[in-house]
């Protein structure tokens, strides 16, 4: 019986180490495990309530919009005016999360997850006249092949001009999420920690020459999703087959919903979302969201046991470093009690299931060119095929809200700071659902709590001893090459951890950790 | 012959936010300063940045390691983060030696003792930033602190921000490219290249005039200058108004938001409430004034 230990893990964002154990060539037991901790929470209290929209955004450079959007929501609920942030302002919000969201899965797919599937090494046998395809093979030909190699070895099985085509997007690609970024800036000013969506609307306004510079960035970006994303990923699909067959995980799937298409209702549960909120299994039977069946176990983590199985917006964080059995500072969150994965695959198959027609549309051509059934998307490929589907259904919706702006017609409404509250924000991430919750007292931040989708996903196992998503992903896979784990790496990169955001709540207080791997 | 300039770019307690505001870098691009000469001649040999690099886990730890022993006295460190201090350093880990952790505090300390010199990147890396805001529970540290406490002597550039503009970063790399490390003259007493952070936001702002005016916005949206709103800039030394961010797209105060002061030492807990004014100060010394006096008269 052997353990694999990958730490840290590359190419997502944060501190991640990942343990298996392999028997006779197979995962019998994963353990996955944040190395960082900061306290959010604790840095929160105390503060004026709008400053979270500015601070919760720092706890991932990586997907800092949507933290600002679940933080704008939550204080826009605190403050009783959830109901009347004015319609350019919700499309502005929906236009700055989705360019960011957009941007964040072209990056994902091409700079965190490519080079586990392209072999940068055959552009030096190219051959042709591309000007960027030359400067690689000359950077190779140089012999420093920082960052690029060192790498695992073995599993490379794109043909050489399908991997020179995919470095070369590769390359595109870099130009391509900085126009997402560009686009962002636009409406928020700047980005990464934008500063445009604050509880009431947004800072700025749209006027007809930055919608079209807004049009035309998105024009570029569809250009790359419809030509090149996509089809990409349908090629990394057909030449890595047996992705389609594992990571499957807990086959449980759960989403806020996010952008907003109508805000007249107070109750982000009983809003219309582009994505809409609701849960699905491997049945595609649809089912709508209680957000108060949300609870969080302890029993696997570094938490005093009596604070296991409480919902969110009354959790307590109480740790207990040395509690037998403990290994994550992450807590697990359950829905009704069971395992739930969020991220874009949530949000694509709960469409599907509650049979929004161009979700379905898109999944169902995807799937037949693949000559694939929608279980297939409980896979690793599953995961990078919705990634990219929800990429193009984002940008086409984005040209509806962007040509729906009126210049001229306000974009805040003022609002008076409550002595006392309590707010809710729900919305999604790149990588899954993310809430935040507020309790104002003495017009100051009493508790902050964030519930962000990596804690989903890396959730260890939970008081009934079921293991968290990643975990139930990489157990049973088979590892054809100990020392080149290419599957360990392939199945968690698939789920877009973000490790800065799975654990930010913890009071240490001054006790001894020292005995303990706090890795 | 091309000369290669290892870089360790080391991650500590942040939130990857610098790592991927450098990814926006226009003219150099990101794939020309990683892959191409940056300047003719000279190539950027990034040898570990967890965000990019292909390798995972040991392999990619081995390589962090034997550059701080084969590259000795000849790579620039970057770090982006602030080094968390509190219960042993335990609060953050990268990697493993002999089946333990290895804190970043450690990691901080080894590779800088053997860099030609160290960047501290982002405001965290700076100053402490939002890693040691109060109460600033794992005692997180900026960088000056760290190599002072512990007895190392290195060049140190500060390229404070949440985020830092890439320009800022590749713009000091290039000129240690061109003309050597910083002198004391290319940067202020806060250890930044003056070139970037040498005049106040108030000062370049396309507002001023409506602050000295008087004319200033009630809420968001309003005409005016930002100043009743929060706005940070008369104390807020950065280059913003005259670069702008995202390739020029626009900027804080472009958006019609506050400056919230994210390139001081005083971010965020002495520019926070970033939605309150600071203190009245008198024209035109306000910059002198901040940077002069150690209370805070403009927190609550």
């Amino acid at each position: 019986m052997g353990k694999i230990v990958i730490d840290p893990v590359t190419r997502i964002e944060g501190h991640l180490r990942i343990e298996a154990v392999v028997e006779d060539g197979v995962v019998k037991d994963a353990r996955t495990t944040g190395n960082l901790f900061r306290g959010f929470e604790i840095i929160l209290q105390g503060r004026d309530p709008r400053d979270a929209q500015v601070i919760t955004q720092r706890i991932c450079g990586v997907c800092p919009q949507s933290h600002g959007v679940a933080a704008a929501l939550n204080l826009d609920s605190a403050f009783g005016i959830a109901d009347k942030i004015p319609d350019n302002a919700r499309l502005m919000r929906n236009l700055i999360q989705g360019a960011h969201i957009v941007q964040d899965h072209i990056l994902h797919f091409y700079h965190l997850t490519a080079l586990d599937y392209v072999n940068v090494a055959d552009v030096a046998r190219y051959e042709g006249k591309d000007s960027q395809l030359n400067s690689v093979k000359d950077f190779i030909a140089r012999g420093e092949l920082a960052p690029f190699f060192p790498r695992y070895e073995g599993d490379y099985r794109l043909p050489p001009e399908a991997n020179q085509q995919a470095v070369a997007h590769y390359v595109k690609a870099f130009d391509i999420r900085r126009i997402g970024h560009e686009m962002v800036s636009i409406f928020s000013g700047k980005i990464p920690h934008s500063v445009g969506i604050v509880p009431g609307g947004v800072t700025s306004a749209p006027t007809p020459d930055n919608m079209l510079a807004f049009l035309w960035k998105l024009k570029v970006l569809q250009d790359f999703i419809d030509n090149i994303y996509i089809p990409d990923v349908l090629a990394v699909a057909q030449s890595y087959p047996d992705y389609a067959e594992i990571g499957a995980g807990c086959r449980n799937l759960l989403s806020y919903g996010c952008f907003d298409l109508d805000g007249s209702s107070p109750d982000y549960t009983n809003r219309s979302r582009l994505f809409q909120q609701g849960i699905v299994s491997a049945d595609f039977k649809p089912s709508g969201l209680d957000a108060g069946k949300i609870t969080e176990h302890v029993r696997y983590s570094w938490y005093e046991d009596s604070t296991s199985g409480k919902h969110p917006s009354r959790g307590e964080t109480r740790p207990q470093y040395k509690k037998e059995a403990a290994y994550s500072w992450t807590k697990a969150p359950r829905y009704d009690g069971k395992v739930y994965e969020v991220g874009p695959l949530a949000r694509i198959m709960v469409n599907y299931a509650q049979g929004e027609p161009r979700v379905k549309e898109l999944v169902d051509s995807a799937l037949s060119q693949l000559g694939a059934a929608p279980p297939a998307m409980f896979s690793v490929l599953g995961r990078h095929l919705a990634r990219a589907l929800s990429a193009k259904f984002i940008a086409e919706a984005m040209e509806q809200w962007l040509m729906a702006l009126k210049p001229g017609e306000p974009t805040f409404v003022d609002y008076e700071l409550p002595d006392e509250a309590v707010g809710m924000g729900l919305t999604e991430a790149a990588r899954g659902a993310l809430g935040h919750w507020i309790e104002v007292k003495d017009k100051k931040i009493a508790n902050y709590q964030c519930v962000v989708p990596t804690t989903w996903n890396v959730s260890p196992m939970d008081d009934n001893r079921q293991h968290g998503p990643i975990e139930q992903a990489i157990i049973g896979t088979k590892i054809k090459d100990e020392s080149n784990p290419f599957e360990i790496v392939r199945i968690i990169r698939a789920f877009d951890p973000c490790i800065a955001c799975s654990i930010h709540a913890v009071t240490p207080k001054g006790r001894d950790l020292g005995k303990f791997r706090v890795v | 012959m091309v000369k290669e300039l290892p870089v360790v770019y080391f991650q500590a307690a942040g939130c990857s936010g610098c790592a991927v505001s450098l990814l926006n870098t226009a003219s150099p691009t990101i794939k020309n300063a990683l892959i191409d000469q940056i300047i003719p001649g000279v190539h950027i040999n990034l040898r570990f940045h967890p965000v990019v690099m292909a390798a995972a886990g040991e392999l990619a730890i081995q390589i962090m390691e034997d550059t701080a022993r084969d590259k000795k006295g000849e790579y620039v460190l970057v770090v982006d983060g602030a080094v968390p201090t509190a219960t042993d350093a335990v609060y953050g880990a990268v990697g493993e030696r002999n089946g333990e952790p290895v804190t970043m505090l450690q990691r901080v300390i080894e590779l800088a003792r053997e860099a030609m010199a160290v960047i501290a990147l982002g405001t965290c890396a700076s100053f402490g930033g939002i890693s040691a805001a109060a109460p600033n529970p794992t005692s997180a540290r900026p960088v000056s602190e760290i190599l002072k406490s512990n007895g190392i002597a290195k060049p140190l550039i500060n390229i404070p921000g949440c985020p830092p503009h890439p320009d800022w970063f590749i713009g000091t790399v290039a000129s240690i490219i061109l003309g050597g490390l910083p002198t004391a003259d290319d940067l202020d007493d806060l250890l930044r290249p003056k070139a970037f952070y040498g005049r106040l936001i108030h000062e370049n702002c396309p507002r001023r005039a409506y602050f000295d005016e008087a004319k200033f916005a009630k809420k968001f949206g309003d005409e005016g200058c930002l100043y009743e709103l929060g706005c940070k800039g008369p104390i807020t030394y950065a280059d913003c108004p005259l670069r702008h961010w995202n390739n020029g797209t626009n900027w804080v105060i472009g958006a019609g938001a506050p400056c919230n002061g994210c390139t001081q030492p005083e971010f965020p807990d002495q520019t926070a409430p970033f939605y309150e004014k600071i203190v009245d100060v008198d024209l035109p010394n306000i910059g002198t004034y901040w940077l002069g006096k150690e209370e805070k008269k403009w927190a609550k």
